[in-house]
């Protein structure tokens, strides 16, 4: 097992779907309604315009911009790069977002475009959305978009075995795909729009750590409700409790529905208020989104100028 | 316990949005206020006027009339005359379109009424706009539905009137106090006579210019300033029917002694030292919100506030950790400051009560822990704290503190947590967390406290009735049962 | 020379907007003297379908909201009838009312609608309660709204009819498709205007105008209606109305001999009392 000492320090001895579901058990439960309170209270946080302005910046240098569509070509990954790099033409002042995210054909054409940049290439990989496939088949994906040059690799849970209560077919997939991905950092998107429950999110946050994820991921943008604020809240009340049984630092990625900057600065402080100053960084937090990065413009726009911007001036991709 | 934690490459943004201040140019306070008798504000006959400050900031605000004995006969005399010529007779459902009216103003003014709310008070703006100020809207609607429908409260009786409502309201809540008293109060067809706290009165002020504005007939509110010597006339007058009180409980006995003997039908509600009981199954993140809310929400200065946690000793270490975890993310500051957690404490004299109780606690062998926080240098303010190894019989786990301090007790079985929850002559309130929904009934049958909360604390409903066992008071305000105390029937 | 004035269309209510009926048909609607007043739409049994159809889609949302919710917003529609009280008395007064009847009926369906509007958060406190088993155990009874209400209207009172039959279905968090007044149905169109400006939303109230001999059969035989309000059916319509409730067993309210009066108990024919046991123990 090639998994961290500390994080197999809190997984019981034998790794069986037994031991690991009363392993998940031991998670508190969660008050869905407690949790959405939590996040009404923490969205009426007022931001004004310098907090506001050192907020937009980061949440543009967190964005991992994305396209997954059927439709995807070498050109629409060509440009939406070159958007990635150099977000508004007009102003220089705005950083490069986090990375671009792709399917696993597009992959090259990513890397090439993002060359000598600080823009990382991520794929989407076991088989998304749905990754109902042999692990086997999901390994060999990964192997191919690790050797085609991604940076990193955002995997999804087999949900189906996850609600089947087959854990360990769930935690073995997650071990496996971490090995296979060398020195490309995984994230593991766990579909919480399927898995319904806060309690099974929270379950899942944690077998997915366990196992290795550099990074949970809220949703694939496939399926509603995508990310939301109550999930965000619980998956890094997860990553604390984790973080404080094994001092391992797992990332968070709200993905899918985030769409305005507001909503965005929401999740910023959410962040921030429930795991502190240290993570305001997109070393470990990440927004997966497209037309969010049009907004933030808009709104860096607004500051600037103080005139309310319109989606003329920016480019679609 | 604390485990090394990896730096990010990439530095992380130190993001600081303290300071939005909410502007207070939508407050109209007047220089100084007369009292609200029969429709129009007058001058007191005593000539005496008091200021009221802000205590953030020890500015005064205005200066209200100090109700003698002459000024409440004649505020009384006014909703004598009015119930037995207007109010008293008029149909339920004229009356009730008076109270939508009222209740509908005050949702249009309501951003107002909650800056007052906060500059006269001390709590943040964010609970007077988004908690205080929806619930009073909600009493007035709720309570106007029921002015033409008293038949049906109650199976069997054919209910009337008082009379003339005598109501004293304390400083916490003030306009939320005034709505639990004056909405129900005038549903049922009394009229009313009300004395708001003596360092709290603006916001009764304005919603007697919106009563006025509403065009209810005169006499039928009345509002007398002033300090104890005001509510004392007013709850001894010969013709008030019916006394109201929320304060606290040795005023009320106070009153209670006074009326003994008199007529008067009387309620209290009055303070609390409510136990908040966490199970190892409880839903930790989630406990933890409900039980900084339970002791911070509006400074402690609530009657039912969670100021007892007991927590399971097999969870204690780990949860007094995530406590004071949390606690260190409070902001506390600027009421005005749309980000302010923990406001002012609402006076000099209630700031000396929990500095002495406090220190008291650490005298007795408590372990006082408070966050790292600065607290603005002029104004009435206090650092959240908890006490731990706090002993039953500590003063801090036996008196109301009514401020940001809470004592951290533990128990072994839900027995031993009963008896300790209970282990108190107040019983106003009380909060259970537990995923175990049989616990939660079989915990609630065994409190002996007016409201059980149960995964969630301090939660507040027009239709939900609130009051107290024991020495917290008698009485329910809220509900179809808080009509009760504003009505009377003939048995049979 | 005098203006000529701008005729309006009366159209159906359904989802929050105002088609014409899908069969394209319309009808006369006269005044007291057989005059043409306007032409409003004839509805078919398509139209029926479609309204049922939204109506139900509408039922989670409405019944999901808070009685508080619910109340105030129905008071929001007293307001708006308030401010348009003078339409309704001239299509009262068209419709053979005095002026001073006209008015009464009116200034009694404002205060009706507000009187109903204050139930939306008491209601469950008169109907349901805890109940005192013999036993460990919790238990309570708390009223539930039936779903979507099919509502016959009576012919007269235009406003007051329609106002006393709809809002104790609407209450509880029903949804509702209303067959109007067929010789009067002005009212009942002008009021569907009031409920779309006043926050209602759409497909809690759907209002279809035409003959009831050709929409009561559909209404009473519709397989996705959880209730009919037949108060104000003819005592032949009523009786279809029973023989197809038959199919899924719909509840029926049947006409009476209360006038257009207001009680909760009214509402209560709307709810399903649903009951809850939990045990207390550690």
């Amino acid at each position: 097992m090639t998994l961290a000492p500390a994080r197999t320090s809190i997984l019981p001895d034998r790794i069986t779907t037994p031991t690991l579901r009363s392993f998940l058990r031991s998670v508190p439960s969660v008050d869905e309604v407690g949790a959405n309170e939590r996040v009404a209270a923490l969205s009426t946080r007022s931001i004004k315009r310098e907090s506001k302005r050192a907020a937009l910046d980061l949440i543009t240098r967190m964005i991992d911009l994305t396209t997954l569509e059927g439709k995807d070509t070498p050109g629409k990954v060509a440009q939406m790069s070159a958007k990635a790099i150099r977000p508004d033409p007009l102003d220089a002042s705005v950083p490069s977002v986090a990375a671009v995210c792709v399917y696993p054909n597009m992959v090259r054409y990513a890397v090439e475009a993002t060359e000598g940049t600080s823009v990382k290439v991520a794929s989407v990989a076991t088989y998304f959305p749905s990754g109902l496939v042999e692990t086997d088949l999901k390994v060999e994906e990964v192997s191919r978009v690790v050797r085609l040059g991604a940076d990193e690799v955002d995997m999804v849970i087999d949900r189906g075995a996850f609600l089947g209560g087959e854990y360990f077919k769930v935690f073995d997939e997650i071990r496996r795909v971490k090995d296979a991905c060398g020195d490309a950092h995984l994230k593991v998107i766990l579909e919480t729009g399927e898995l319904v429950t806060l309690d099974n999110v929270r379950q899942a946050s944690l077998l997915a750590m366990a196992a290795g994820a550099d990074f949970i991921k809220t949703s694939t943008g496939k399926v509603q409700p995508a990310a939301t604020l109550p999930v965000t809240l619980v998956m890094l009340e997860a990553i604390r409790d984790f973080m404080d049984a094994t001092g391992v630092v797992v990332g968070m990625k709200p993905a899918g529905g985030i769409r305005t900057a507001k909503d965005a600065i929401r999740y910023l402080v959410v962040l921030n208020e429930t795991l502190g100053e240290a993570w305001m960084t997109p070393d470990w937090f990440r927004f997966g989104a497209s037309t969010l990065l049009n907004d933030v413009l808009m709104q860096i726009r607004f500051l600037q100028t103080g005139r309310y911007s319109s989606p003329d001036y920016f480019t679609k991709d | 316990m604390a485990i090394e934690i990896a730096t990010p490459a990439t530095p992380p943004l130190k993001w600081d949005y303290a300071g939005s201040k909410e502007s207070a140019d939508i407050a109209n306070i007047e220089e100084r206020y007369g009292l609200f008798i029969d429709g129009e504000f007058v001058s007191p006959k005593s000539k005496k006027y008091f200021p009221t400050i802000n205590p953030a900031t020890e500015e005064p605000l205005a200066e209200v009339a100090e109700a003698g004995e002459a000024d409440v006969g004649d505020a009384v005399a006014a909703a004598r005359r009015a119930y037995a010529e207007v109010w008293g007779p008029m149909d339920g459902a004229e009356r009730a379109k008076y109270v939508f009216r009222i209740a509908r103003m005050i949702q249009e003014r309501s951003r107002e009424l909650a800056v007052v709310e906060t500059l006269d008070g001390g709590k943040p703006i964010k609970e007077s706009r988004d908690v205080d100020l929806p619930l009073v809207a909600g009493h007035f609607f709720y309570y106007a539905g029921w002015a033409d429908k008293l038949e049906y409260a109650f199976p069997g009786i054919r209910p009337r009137p008082l009379g003339v409502a005598g109501q004293v309201i304390p400083w916490n809540f003030p306009l939320l106090m005034l709505a639990w008293k004056v909405a129900p109060a005038l549903a049922a067809g009394n009229t009313v006579v009300l004395k708001p706290a003596e360092t709290t009165p603006l916001t009764a002020l304005m919603v007697a210019q919106i009563a006025a504005e509403a065009g209810l007939p005169p006499g039928v509110l009345n509002v007398v300033t002033g300090a104890g010597a005001t509510g004392a006339a007013v709850v001894g007058h010969d013709d008030v029917d019916k006394v109201a009180f929320t304060g606290s409980t040795a005023v009320g006995k106070l009153i209670a002694t006074q009326l003994a003997g008199s007529h008067k039908k009387l309620t209290l509600e009055l303070g609390g030292k409510a136990a908040h009981v966490i199970f190892e199954d409880a839903p930790l993140d989630q406990a933890i919100e409900g039980v900084i809310n339970g002791i911070f929400f509006n400074q402690g200065h609530v009657c039912c506030a969670g100021s007892r946690l007991l927590v399971q000793e097999n969870i204690h270490d780990r949860f007094v950790d995530k406590l004071k975890r949390r606690l260190s993310t409070l902001r506390v500051g600027d009421p005005m400051d749309k980000n302010t957690d923990v406001g002012a404490i609402n006076s000099r004299a209630q700031l000396e009560k929990i500095t002495e109780l406090v220190d008291s606690g650490r005298d007795e062998g408590a372990e006082m822990f408070q966050p790292d926080c600065v607290l603005p240098d002029r104004g009435f303010f206090f650092k959240p704290t908890l006490f731990t190894n706090v002993a039953q019989s500590h003063r801090i786990a036996q008196e109301e503190i009514f401020g940001p301090v809470l004592s951290i007790l533990s128990f072994r079985t839900p027995e031993e947590a009963v008896e300790k929850a209970n282990n108190t002559p107040y019983g106003l309130s009380a909060g259970v967390w537990t995923s175990k929904g049989s616990r939660i009934l079989w915990m609630a049958d065994r409190l002996q406290a007016g409201v059980v909360w149960a995964n969630t604390y301090n939660k507040f409903d027009p239709a939900s009735p609130f009051g107290g066992y024991k020495e917290s008071g008698f009485g329910r305000e809220g509900g179809r049962h808080g009509l009760l105390a504003y009505m009377d029937w003939d048995e049979e | 020379m005098s203006r000529l004035d701008v005729r309006k269309t009366y159209k159906l209510y359904i989802g929050g907007k105002f088609p014409r009926s899908e069969s394209g048909r319309s009808y006369p609607a006269l005044d007291a003297d057989g005059e043409v007043l306007a032409r409003v739409a004839q509805g078919s049994r398509k139209d029926l379908r479609d309204a049922v159809r939204i109506a139900r889609e509408a039922v989670s949302g409405w019944a999901g909201t808070s009685g508080y919710n619910r109340g105030q917003i129905m008071y929001r529609i007293a307001e708006t009838l308030e401010d348009r009280r003078g339409t309704f008395v001239e299509q009262l007064s068209a419709g053979g009312a005095t002026k001073k009847a006209a008015e009464s009926e009116v200034a009694a369906s404002i205060d009706r609608m507000v009187w109903y509007a204050g139930w939306a958060d008491k209601f469950a406190q008169i109907y349901g309660n805890l109940n005192p088993v013999a036993g460990p155990f919790f238990n309570i009874s708390a009223p539930e709204p039936t779903g979507v209400v099919g509502v016959i209207v009576p012919e007269e009172p235009a406003l007051l009819g329609l106002i006393s039959r709809l809002a104790p279905v609407m209450v509880p968090g029903n949804t509702a498709v209303v067959l109007a007044s067929e010789r009067f149905p002005m009212p009942a169109i002008t009021f569907t205007e009031v409920l779309n400006s006043s926050d209602v939303p759409g497909g809690v109230v759907n209002v279809l105008t035409g003959f009831k001999d050709e929409l009561v059969p559909w209404l009473a035989d519709h397989m996705d209606i959880n209730a009919v309000d037949a108060g104000g059916a003819s005592p032949e319509q009523a009786i279809r109305v029973q023989e197809g409730a038959v199919h899924n067993v719909k509840r029926v309210v049947l006409p009476s001999a209360n006038g257009p009066g207001q009680s909760p108990y009214r509402i209560a024919a709307f709810t399903e009392t649903k009951t809850v046991w939990h045990p207390k123990g550690l």
